[in-house]
């Protein structure tokens, strides 16, 4: 079972205060998408609960629900695919593994490429692969890791619209029931995609309203429509 | 590349046509200036003499090579591993390369004698600076995101050094050793300058003390061809394996 995660503090970098206190819940195995101004922290924050950042000062706590830690419990996925250009889809798939010095299970790394649609370019070699194939191996190789929290860090923004909101239908799918956290520039992919959209500013952090559809929503629901032009307004009026 | 050929034959021609125009025109003496043809010839007369040193020369060169890339290959790795040793090391490393290599030829004669190991030493010690510095700054710039991947994944340094950052600074690593190509025959060269009983630079040698300059320009001949065929076959090595 997933937990849901807590985060709660301020964060300044080099004596230059990143934003105020916050609490930020992430429910269990909901996705939650977080929204601001560039430099506000996103990032930062993400990289915080991977456990990864040291030139951020943090005064406060990360908690999971189960109050366990969250070490070995996450999985990563960021902007840029970061596919070892040496290996093939299915050893980049397997990656994990071989940085831990496990057994590679093959089975399942081709049933996990199988389900993002990659099964005929197991073998080719990652830089062979378009951008969108790419970040169906990187989608395959967190699958692979199996991660009750899953922290993404843009994952989608280098892509062309249509293969966007595809990998978006993709991932809700096979990410389902993880404890789910996106960063995001886009308002349209954060209201689609969100069980809650967080809006984080130098001033704090808000929820934002969503439509009563469960999400994914499609890409011409109304309702999300008019949600993301809400949310687009409020991102332009932040200084 | 038929057309990359045809291109390198023609230069060729160009050269040796100049050569010989400059040796008629001139009207230089053969022990000052000898001719293309009277070189070819003395080549071809000579052959098993030259055979015979450049073999010797070949051995220094591809053993130095080895050796230097191993051994650089080693410490960058070592360097890129622990901030201490970097600490320690790289200041050291830095004062070595404020000493020219060619100043050391001497007192590595005294020390190994005059047979092949102070020359290889002599290879060994000129390429090992450019494949130590170009693999480890390779090493240094492995990109973060791949890092921090790793460790989110729950990889342990030494992992991470040998499934990330070594192989993405293999390309780095080729570019030192493409370098390595073409010093360690300098390397081997001097070594036997200053002091050998055998090998195209004592030949080299050899032949300038005695006024046969054909016979030099016939030997420097055949450590440039090796010299080059030694870096085409490097830079194809490093293009199918490492970058």
């Amino acid at each position: 079972m997933a937990p849901a995660l807590a985060f709660a503090g301020s964060v300044s970098m080099r004596g230059h205060g990143l934003f105020p206190p916050v609490n930020i819940h992430v429910p269990a195995g909901r996705w939650t998408c977080l929204l601001g101004a560039s430099g506000v922290g996103k990032t930062t924050l993400l990289k915080l609960i991977a456990g990864l950042e040291a030139t951020a000062r943090h005064d406060g706590t990360i908690t999971a629900s189960d109050a366990l830690p969250l070490t070995g419990r996450i999985a990563l996925m960021a902007q840029s695919d970061l596919l070892m250009p040496w290996l093939s889809a299915i050893d980049n798939v397997l990656l994990g593994a071989r940085l831990r010095g496990e057994k590679a299970d093959r089975a399942r790394a081709r049933d996990v490429l199988a389900r993002v649609g990659l099964s005929a370019h197991e073998d080719k070699r990652s830089d062979t692969l378009s951008g969108g194939e790419r970040q169906r191996v990187a989608l395959a190789r967190t699958l692979m890791e199996d991660r009750a929290v899953v922290l993404l860090d843009e994952p989608f923004s280098a892509l062309d619209a249509r293969t966007r909101a595809e990998m978006q239908s993709l991932a809700a799918r096979l990410l389902a029931g993880r404890t789910v956290l996106m960063v995001t520039h886009d308002p349209g992919e954060a209201v689609r995609m969100g069980d809650q959209v967080l809006l984080l500013t130098a001033q704090g952090c808000s929820a934002i309203e969503l439509p009563d559809s469960p999400p994914p929503r499609a890409v011409d629901d109304e309702g999300a429509l008019k949600a993301q032009g809400a949310l687009l307004s409020r991102l332009m009026a932040l200084t | 590349m038929i057309r990359a050929w045809r291109q390198a034959a023609l230069s060729t021609m160009v050269a040796l046509l100049l050569w010989q125009a400059l040796v008629t025109l001139t009207g230089l003496p053969r022990f000052i200036l000898p001719g293309p043809g009277l070189v070819a010839e003395t080549l071809w007369e000579s052959r098993a003499l030259i055979a015979e040193n450049a073999v010797i020369t070949i051995i220094e060169i591809l053993v130095g090579l080895g050796l230097g890339a191993l051994l650089g290959g080693i410490t960058a790795i070592g360097l890129a591993a622990s901030p201490f040793a970097r600490n320690l090391i790289r200041p050291m490393m830095v004062f070595s390369q404020a000493i020219p290599v060619f100043a050391l030829a001497p007192i590595l004669t005294l020390w190994l004698g005059y047979g092949l190991a102070s020359k290889i030493a002599m290879a060994l010690l000129i390429i090992y600076f450019p494949v130590t510095s170009a693999f480890f700054d390779a090493l240094m710039r492995c990109p973060r995101g791949w890092l921090d991947l790793a460790q989110v994944m729950g990889a342990s340094p030494r992992r991470i050094m040998w499934h990330i950052r070594v192989p993405a600074a293999l390309p780095g690593f080729a570019s030192g050793l493409r370098l390595a190509a073409v010093y360690a025959p300098i390397g081997a060269i001097i070594g036997e300058w200053v002091g050998a009983s055998k090998g195209l630079g004592y030949l080299m040698l050899l032949a300038n003390g005695r006024a046969k300059t054909d016979l030099m320009f016939a030997a420097l001949i055949v450590l440039a061809i090796f010299t080059l065929i030694l870096h085409a076959s490097v830079d194809r090595a490093c293009r199918k394996w490492l970058d």
